[in-house]
């Protein structure tokens, strides 16, 4: 050992002291119990998800047998793969799209010194903080087409109401509206705080080099919010690809809505108890969430740069 | 989805809801020119006005659904004010199903709940900060991508394991699998990262150990970020609906969104819709309330790490 490194040992302090080993005992109790529940119910799912994914089983049955990759052979031969993704990509994409156009659009009109924005801005996020099953029920009694205000305004207007609940396509286009209208504030919200931290002085600077507000907009606001679009994507993405609480109360049977989640759920807890099925879809769903994040999280470290 | 699964990207400290003056000097339209009345109305209140009543007029009908009664919600014409109030459907509803039971479990649940999370939340960010341990980096990482593991996927396992244990139909059981808190540990890690290190050096001085520092210090300087993770947390655990969902069978232990799925699954029929409102109300309300009152806090730890 060189001298340099023996004095440098000697200045520490002994390896382990009892002092150290008091300040690790206490490092356990305090972060301990939450690390074990976090491996507990985070973690070991995960694992457990990929093995129950190899069996057939049905849930409450104490006997399985191990299928190997049968569940997922069955699901994307099956009828339900093209159905079930093509909902997934459908739901995700138009949530997405419309939670985070919206947001934008609503963002921009927040960002003016408006009389009330303050109140406006509140308005629209409160949607997001409220029970699912609330708001599903609230929008389940106005899109009702025999007693919904909707079909009401329709009437007056002379024209029927659609059958929400009963046409697949509108059932999932409800699903979608409802969907967009809980979730649009959290985006115009956040999307608002960046538009906030914008640097004055380039706005100034482009408003003396002439350029009007849709040029300031395109060449210096959206540039400057990609970061924060990457992040809304990430986040919303995950958040719709996670979807339940509306989808199970405005249409139970999944009818038309039924996507890689609500299957997930509904092979196990809908009434076929199908386990192993289901414990395929969910893993199909986590290496689909997985995947998008890892890649995200490339693109944002990499691509997004200040205009 | 569930509020708190928000990945936080950047690292930011919470901010505990400070409100800035604007600069005075700061035109309306967002730097870009002079804005003209016409512009303004057009371009600023109507689609404020309209995006507002978008927001609010659902909330709106639910509340006075509630009050009318089952012919007003049948008439073939939109009855828009209840002629003849009456809480009628609340009454309705809570002989359905157990109202003050469904009240009572899903105070508990997030009571619990709640209570043990933010106190897990404080001594874990409170280790991960100040007590030395080794590959600290290394945990708080492995917490930061409990973060982005989607609660969903671990349904099935986690129904296994605690109706194995007996926990179906338990408070326990519905409380236990929800308790490790990711996200309150990032943000109170975050904030106490931020705190003056001479403070803390003084009272260890001062001969103060851990504990002393922790409860007569740490947190009761950090009272408003400590606020935004319970807010956040308590109103996650009164919207949480698919695991108590699949975790209870029968309304002695049911939550009020899991029993509001029973009631709508009972009354089938559109007459029932003042009782659906009722009950809407129930679960919506108090949240709506809440939020009202404490919505910068909210909106603080909702949207915190999105923007630098």
């Amino acid at each position: 050992m060189s001298n340099a490194l023996a004095g440098a040992a000697v200045a520490r302090r002994p390896r382990v002291s009892p002092r150290i080993l008091r300040e690790w005992a206490l490092f356990g109790l305090l972060a301990f119990p939450n690390i074990a529940l976090i491996l507990m119910f985070v973690y070991r799912p995960l694992l457990t998800n990929v093995y129950y994914s190899t069996l057939d089983w049905t849930l409450g049955s104490s006997t399985a047998r191990v299928i190997g990759l049968d569940n997922y052979r069955e699901f994307f031969t099956g009828p339900d793969a093209a159905t079930v993704l093509g909902t997934t990509a459908i739901f995700t994409v138009t949530t997405v799209g419309g939670s985070m156009l919206l947001g934008l659009l609503l963002a921009t009109v927040l960002n003016r010194r408006l009389v009330g924005r303050t109140f406006a801005r509140a308005t629209v996020f409160a949607p997001y903080v409220l029970s699912g099953v609330g708001v599903g029920l609230v929008w389940t009694f106005i899109f009702d087409p025999v007693t919904g205000v909707l079909a009401g305004l329709l009437r007056m207007a002379g024209l029927g109401s659609p059958q929400w609940f009963l046409q697949p396509d509108l059932s999932l286009t409800m699903v979608i509206i409802v969907y967009v209208w809980k979730n649009l504030g959290y985006c115009a919200v956040i999307y608002l705080a960046a538009m906030q931290a914008v640097d004055r002085d380039l706005l100034e600077a482009a408003a003396i080099d002439g350029a009007g507000p849709v040029r300031t907009f395109v060449s210096i606001v959206w540039p400057l919010l990609s970061p924060t679009s990457f992040f809304l994507l990430l986040t919303t993405i995950l958040g719709s690809l996670q979807a339940f609480d509306l989808i199970r109360i405005m249409t139970p049977l999944g009818n038309g809505t039924t996507t890689l989640m609500y299957d997930a759920y509904l092979q196990a807890f809908g009434g076929y108890n199908r386990a192993g099925y289901s414990a395929a879809i969910a893993t199909i769903l986590f290496v689909i969430l997985l995947a998008m994040t890892v890649v995200q999280l490339r693109v944002l470290e990499r691509r997004v740069h200040y205009a | 989805m569930s509020l708190d699964t928000m990945p936080p990207l950047a690292a930011t400290d919470v901010a505990p809801p400070v409100r800035r003056r604007r600069n005075r000097r700061r035109p309306d339209d967002g730097g870009v020119g002079r804005p003209t009345l016409l512009g303004t109305i057009v371009g600023g209140y109507l689609p404020l006005a309209l995006a507002t009543l978008i927001i609010a007029l659902p909330l709106v009908w639910m509340v006075l659904g509630s009050f009318k009664t089952s012919g007003e919600v049948l008439s073939q014409h939109v009855v828009l004010l209840p002629h003849h109030p009456s809480f009628a459907a609340y009454s309705r509803a809570s002989s359905q199903v157990n109202f003050p039971r469904l009240f009572l479990n899903s105070t508990i649940v997030t009571a619990a709940g709640s209570i043990i999370k933010v106190v897990l939340a404080i001594t874990t960010a409170y280790a991960l900060v100040f007590v030395r341990f080794p590959a600290k980096k290394w945990i708080f990482l492995g917490i930061l991508v409990a973060l982005m593991v989607p609660s969903q996927v671990s349904l099935l396992p986690n129904y296994v394991l605690i109706a194995g244990m007996g926990g179906v139909n338990t408070y326990w059981g519905i409380v236990l699998p929800g308790l490790g808190t990711a996200f309150g540990t990032f943000l109170l890690r975050q904030h106490f990262l931020s705190l003056p290190k001479e403070i803390l050096e003084a009272a260890e001085i001062d001969g103060a150990g851990h504990l002393t520092r922790m409860m007569r210090i740490v947190v009761p300087i950090s009272t408003p970020t400590i606020a935004t993770v319970a807010l956040v947390t308590i109103v996650n655990e009164w919207n949480d609906y698919i695991w108590p969902l699949i975790i209870t069978n029968d309304d002695s232990r049911m939550t009020l969104p899991v029993g509001l799925t029973l009631l709508k699954n009972v009354e089938g029929d559109p007459s029932s819709y003042p009782i659906l409102m009722a009950g809407a109300i129930v679960v919506i309300v108090p949240v709506l309330v809440v939020f009202a009152f404490l919505q910068r806090y909210i909106v603080a730890g909702l949207t915190q790490g999105a923007v630098k």
